[in-house]
């Protein structure tokens, strides 16, 4: 069961990573800037995710906390970029 | 590395391999519609999948896993569950009348209406 | 009641992730939690413009949000399905409009966020003047049965439970 179980985890570690990587070639590529800020969110979603599946990896779970924190901050931060895109001001 | 993973049952671990393979695969799948995808408003359904039955797979498995690792009730996962399910909609939603308000001023400024990118509102029936 | 629990379900969230937060049910932790509880909701209570509707048939609540989790991991399943094997250009993707009834904002709220948790469909605003919703749908096959399905799968028990 162990080496079934990590094999797994090391294969969600591979995805996700890959994932990462289309993300980055999305966010490079553009065109527009809402793609790139679509881009740059998902990237969040899934270093959070990430992190997630290192916690299972080493069996930690300290991990989940800097998971907890990737998904507030990604938050704020794609909002913050929504509304500048929108109206070109964070702050109204 | 990872020393209790060898105490894990196969009543356990089953659950948590099913769960972690379907949710990476589902996440790779939401990645690679963000790339392939041709136009904007299409490509925004991608990362939703990514999202909302990517992460919920990794998430309970975790919880899974955690539970039987420690034996007593692991469920902090579920904050960052609805965490997520409450601003992935608000965060779609954002970058959707953004890029909506964007092609609606580039159009005026280009007087260039019904180009396939631009918000086109349907017409009444 | 009413004075010092301004909004019941808010309390108990708020005792319910701190003891989640804290991995831990010892006296302590629920005394600090009961007080955030109490404290937070009253001091936040000048923040919410409308006041909090009370807590209303939690039955038809329930088996809306049982179905729109079936609908969520159904069209997640039929997304990614596009996703790998339908050629980009085959694919009819539309803003449509859908006329709505509810009128609560707390209902609208909700809708909107179940709708945006569908995988398929993205919810754009309501278009200004009128009470029509503009949607964008991912594969759009037939206009007329999405309005179906959005006003009686979701309108309909949102309207039971905040519209009376």
């Amino acid at each position: 069961m162990a080496t079934l179980l990590s094999l797994a985890i090391g294969f969600t570690l591979l995805c996700i990573i890959l994932a990462m990587l289309l993300c980055t070639i999305r966010l490079l590529l553009g065109p527009a800037a809402q793609d790139r800020v679509l881009a740059l969110d998902t990237l969040w979603m899934c270093a959070m995710l990430l992190s997630l599946a290192l916690g299972l990896r080493y069996g930690s779970l300290i991990y989940f906390e800097a998971a907890m924190l990737i998904a507030l901050t990604g938050f704020v931060s794609t909002i913050a970029l929504a509304k500048f895109l929108m109206r070109g001001e964070v702050v109204e | 590395m990872n020393l209790g993973i060898d105490t894990v049952t196969p009543w356990v671990g089953l659950p948590v391999v099913m769960l972690l393979l379907l949710g990476s695969i589902i996440v790779l799948i939401g990645a690679l519609g963000l790339v392939r995808l041709p136009n904007f408003y299409q490509r925004i359904h991608g990362p939703a999948i990514t999202i909302t039955l990517g992460a919920g797979c990794i998430l309970i498995a975790s919880m899974i896993f955690f539970t039987a690792l420690q034996s007593r009730l692991v469920i902090h996962e579920l904050l960052i569950t609805a965490f997520v399910l409450l601003t992935a909609p608000v965060v779609a939603m954002l970058i959707m009348r953004a890029a909506v308000y964007r092609d609606l001023r580039a159009a005026s400024r280009n007087h260039s209406p019904g180009s396939d990118e631009v918000y086109q509102f349907p017409r009444e029936k | 009641m009413n004075r010092w629990f301004p909004s019941p379900p808010l309390s108990i969230a708020l005792l319910t992730v701190w003891l989640l937060l804290n991995q831990s049910l010892a006296p302590a932790h629920l005394l600090l939690g009961t007080f955030l509880a109490v404290v937070v909701p009253l001091l936040s209570r000048p923040l919410r413009p409308l006041a909090p509707v009370p807590f209303r048939k939690p039955v038809v609540m329930a088996r809306l949000l049982a179905s729109s989790l079936v609908e969520i991991v159904r069209s997640c399943f039929n997304v990614s399905r596009i996703i790998l094997f339908t050629k980009p250009k085959g694919l009819n993707s539309q803003f449509i409009r859908v006329p709505l009834d509810l009128k609560n904002p707390h209902g609208l709220a909700l809708l909107s966020c179940l709708i945006n948790s569908t995988p398929g469909t993205v919810w754009v605003e309501i278009l200004p003047g009128t009470h029509d919703l503009a949607l964008h749908v991912f594969d759009l096959h037939d206009e007329q049965w999405w309005i179906d399905t959005i006003k009686t799968r979701y309108e309909q028990p949102l309207i039971e439970i905040f519209d009376y």
